[in-house]
């Protein structure tokens, strides 16, 4: 991993330990987050983010509960957008389209990105039909390119061989980890180019986890991969950038090496080595 | 003190729990005790002879078609008002929308309305109209009865999806309407047991009917034909001096009764089978 590539630009707050680094020159980012403030009613959740995406990585945000990495994710996607007395400034973007724009279309938006949640919910029909569900939405009918796309991600995903008896049954019988891989194929069936992850892992065993780490890691020669995670551990194995949040600022970006061996800031060195959690 | 005071609450509530089971018990065999003999095959599956009324042969099977086809076509009607109305209070508007709270608070009032004065106001609409009591009547009025019932259940499962089955289909890319349909099927237990209360409600209410579809002793072949009701026909019945005819009027409730019972259990065995295929 090249750290040199990472510039600290400029530290904004004036009085407090919390300072701000972005890193504009990321080669070729896929998401940009500038300037992004986020109020759900009087409370301030998102302060002044700024953070790039590198594409084609596995980027991981961390920070203690309630900083703010989970909303973060979410309007990544819009997820906000029917949240009542969320209110949004700043610009997201993706591809160089600012996401918040007035143009934008939500729906586009999404399904250029996977969201995986903290719990599987695969929707109430059979395996099959949650594999396809996306494709169908928009707009193919072909049952036979539909079986075949099916096919393709859940053998992306390694659950063919385990469900391929029981397609047309109810994904309810699988085991939780199952569900989740279902849940991640489901999302890749819409071809997406980000794959979002909101603490995957969490609801899951050691093995479940360990498989869907895994399915990360290949993933990522063809997907921009951004994490949510509570385990330092998690971000220490897979990522290739961390994100570290505190108080809903983003308090120092820069690959797994630069974050858990030479952090630059106080709080980041606290966090990692355990102070606070 | 403590143990009193905790021997008296046990004592209290045990006392209630029996004094239900003992009303209902008696209802039961009240009716059934009366009613039993008079219960014959005749009753179900014939329409009123001549001199029924009297004691003479016939059936009520005027009043069970009847109620049945009013109250199916009831259904339809607060089908098609009240899911649109939850979809959209529940899934369009945020939980602090005021006209969500309006739309909740109206149909509270509608679910507190008395059935009869439900009855005097389809009556004066159809009067207001020059309409004769009918079979449309009838369902237009029982149909306003059931559909704040059918709504205020399907608001409360509906507020019990859980939010990521929302989020799922929409960071999938669906709309709000494709994701409707998806959360349509996850109800749809919660609307049969809905539908099926509500039929036990509107098969067994006579205070609306009185007036709006009237009573006769022929099945309705036209929505604008007058329809006879079970509620109707034990409260004709029973308004009898001959011995005969209350005892049918008896009889008749079994049968209302026996209806209800059924669908009221079959709503509990398709809650339980739909549930099945839920996440």
């Amino acid at each position: 991993m090249k750290t040199d590539n990472l510039e600290q630009v400029e530290t904004i707050s004036e009085n407090s330990i919390i300072d701000i680094m972005t890193h504009s020159d990321i080669i070729n980012p896929h998401i940009r987050v500038e300037g992004l403030n986020l109020n759900i009613g009087e409370n301030h959740i998102l302060k002044d983010v700024n953070l790039s995406i590198p594409s084609k990585k596995i980027t991981c945000i961390i920070g203690p509960s309630g900083c703010g990495k989970t909303t973060l994710l979410r309007s990544f996607n819009r997820m906000h957008d029917d949240s009542p007395n969320v209110k949004i400034t700043g610009k997201i973007f993706v591809d160089d389209e600012n996401i918040y724009d007035e143009k934008a279309q939500v729906i586009s938006i999404r399904k250029k990105m996977g969201l995986l949640a903290q719990r599987p919910c695969p929707l109430p029909m059979s395996i099959l039909d949650n594999i396809t569900y996306g494709p169908r939405i928009h707009g193919a009918w072909n049952r036979r390119k539909l079986y075949a796309t099916a096919k393709h991600y859940l053998t992306e995903v390694g659950l063919w061989d385990e469900v391929k008896e029981r397609l047309r049954s109810s994904p309810g019988h699988l085991s939780i980890g199952q569900q989740q891989r279902l849940c991640l194929a489901r999302g890749l069936a819409v071809e997406p180019e980000i794959i979002l992850g909101d603490e995957a892992t969490s609801a899951l065993d050691p093995i479940s986890t360990k498989k869907i780490e895994e399915l990360f890691v290949t993933l990522k020669k063809d997907y921009t991969i951004v994490l949510v995670t509570h385990t330092l551990r998690q971000a220490k194995r897979i990522a290739d950038y961390i994100a570290f949040m505190y108080m809903g600022k983003l308090i120092e970006f820069g690959t797994t090496d630069q974050i858990f061996n030479h952090p630059q800031k106080q709080l980041t060195k606290d966090y990692i080595s355990g102070y606070f959690s | 003190m403590k143990l009193l005071e905790e021997k008296i609450f046990k004592a209290l509530m045990l006392i209630s729990a029996f004094v239900i089971i003992a009303v209902i018990g008696y209802i039961l065999f009240t009716i059934v005790s009366k009613g039993i003999g008079s219960l014959t095959w005749d009753m179900i599956s014939k329409g009123p002879g001549g001199g029924f009324y009297l004691g003479k042969e016939g059936g009520v099977l005027n009043a069970i078609v009847g109620s049945f086809y009013l109250v199916i076509g009831a259904v339809v009607i607060a089908l098609f008002l009240s899911i649109p109305v939850t979809m959209y209070i529940n899934f369009y508007l945020t939980k602090t929308s005021f006209f969500a709270k309006t739309v909740r608070f109206s149909f509270d009032i509608l679910f507190g309305i008395p059935s009869i004065v439900y009855g005097a106001f389809g009556f004066a609409v159809m009067i207001y109209f020059g309409l004769k009591a009918s079979l449309f009547g009838g369902i237009v009025v029982v149909g306003m009865l059931i559909t704040p019932i059918i709504m205020r259940s399907l608001d409360e499962v509906a507020r019990f999806i859980p939010r990521d089955l929302i989020e799922a289909p929409l960071s999938l890319g669906a709309t709000k309407y494709e994701m409707i349909k998806i959360l349509l099927r996850q109800l749809m237990p919660g609307i049969t047991t809905a539908v099926l209360l509500a039929i036990g409600r509107g098969i067994g209410d006579a205070a609306t009917v009185l007036f709006t579809a009237g009573y006769t002793d022929n099945i309705p072949t036209s929505l604008s034909h007058p329809t006879a009701t079970l509620p109707l026909a034990i409260f004709f019945q029973l308004g009898s001096p001959i011995e005969e005819v209350q005892n049918r009027a008896y009889a008749s409730a079994l049968i209302l009764t026996i209806i209800i019972l059924i669908l009221s259990l079959s709503a509990r065995y398709f809650s339980r089978k739909l549930s099945k295929n839920k996440v």
